[in-house]
């Protein structure tokens, strides 16, 4: 009776263990098989949409009221890959991340004067920023919405706490500041498996190409031109 | 508790090995496509929202 009452637990136990290690494989490596394949979906239907014309025109001066989890533009960073390509969702809620890259509500859009600022997952979900700690001053970031696409080139980069807001001001830590030029921030936790702190990646923009006069081959260079 | 389920399953023992094998995968299916997703949102040390 007794042997079989301390099997029984410890059976419990052991299935106990064998769940959160499962729980563990799950989100460590099964939300990134899910996320990467939602993620190309994304992108895919965006490049679509956007070569037939029908996405709205989003980007510069334009910027139309997005419903939230509207995706509205593709991020290219020839570091993470050649054919590092994530899509830009409207917010950055827990549902958003898990779907690309999130715009920070209220942030500037892509190529406006201003901070077009976004998040990333540094793991799980797709981890699109992963490797944001690679990036170099000069590098390039690609924001391609339907009518342009803008080429960013990175300039610095900070470690801050989560509750550090200012990195993502219309000028970069320096709130309440009017913007006169178009900025882009990446932000991302830090370091990898943690959330204490957040690597935050800032830059400039240096063109805006509409989309007829697009050509890849000139601009999808890790570095830009200097 | 699984001693139970081995006696319990029926047919001969490379049919109950299989059987287990098929319960299994079950298990793991309905955890990742359920139950790990709304876990996940409740535990602490996934909480990436950013301030």
């Amino acid at each position: 009776m007794i042997r079989r009452l301390v099997g029984g637990v410890g059976e419990l136990l052991i299935t106990a263990g064998v769940l959160v290690l499962l729980f563990v494989a799950w989100q460590l490596w099964w939300t990134d098989v899910v996320a990467d394949r939602r993620q190309a979906q994304i992108v895919q239907a965006l490049v679509d949409d956007f070569g037939a014309g029908r996405a709205s025109d989003v980007g510069g001066d334009a910027f139309p009221d997005l419903g939230q989890e509207k995706a509205f533009a593709v991020i290219r960073v020839p570091r993470f890959g050649a054919d590092y390509a994530r899509p830009v969702i409207e917010g950055t809620g827990r549902d958003v991340l898990a779907l690309g890259v999130g715009h920070y509500d209220g942030s500037a859009a892509p190529g406006a004067v201003g901070n077009f600022a976004v998040a990333g997952h540094r793991t799980t979900y797709g981890r699109p920023f992963h490797d944001i700690d690679r990036l170099r001053a000069g590098d390039r970031v690609i924001v391609e919405t339907a009518p342009t696409v803008y080429v960013y080139e990175i300039r610095s980069h900070e470690i801050v706490r989560p509750w550090q807001t200012e990195v993502i001001a219309p000028v970069p830590d320096q709130p309440g500041k009017a913007p006169t030029t178009a900025m882009i921030t990446m932000t991302s936790c830090h370091p990898t498996y943690s959330a204490r702190f957040r690597y935050v990646t800032h830059g400039a923009l240096v063109k805006s190409i509409p989309r007829a006069q697009w050509r890849a081959a000139d601009w999808m260079t890790v570095e830009g031109a200097r | 508790m699984y001693a139970a389920l081995w006696r319990a399953l029926p047919g001969p023992r490379w049919l109950k090995a299989v059987e287990c094998l098929v319960l299994l995968a079950v298990v793991v299916a309905v955890l990742f496509r359920w139950v790990f997703p709304a876990l996940a949102p409740l535990l602490p040390f996934n909480d990436n929202t950013v301030g």
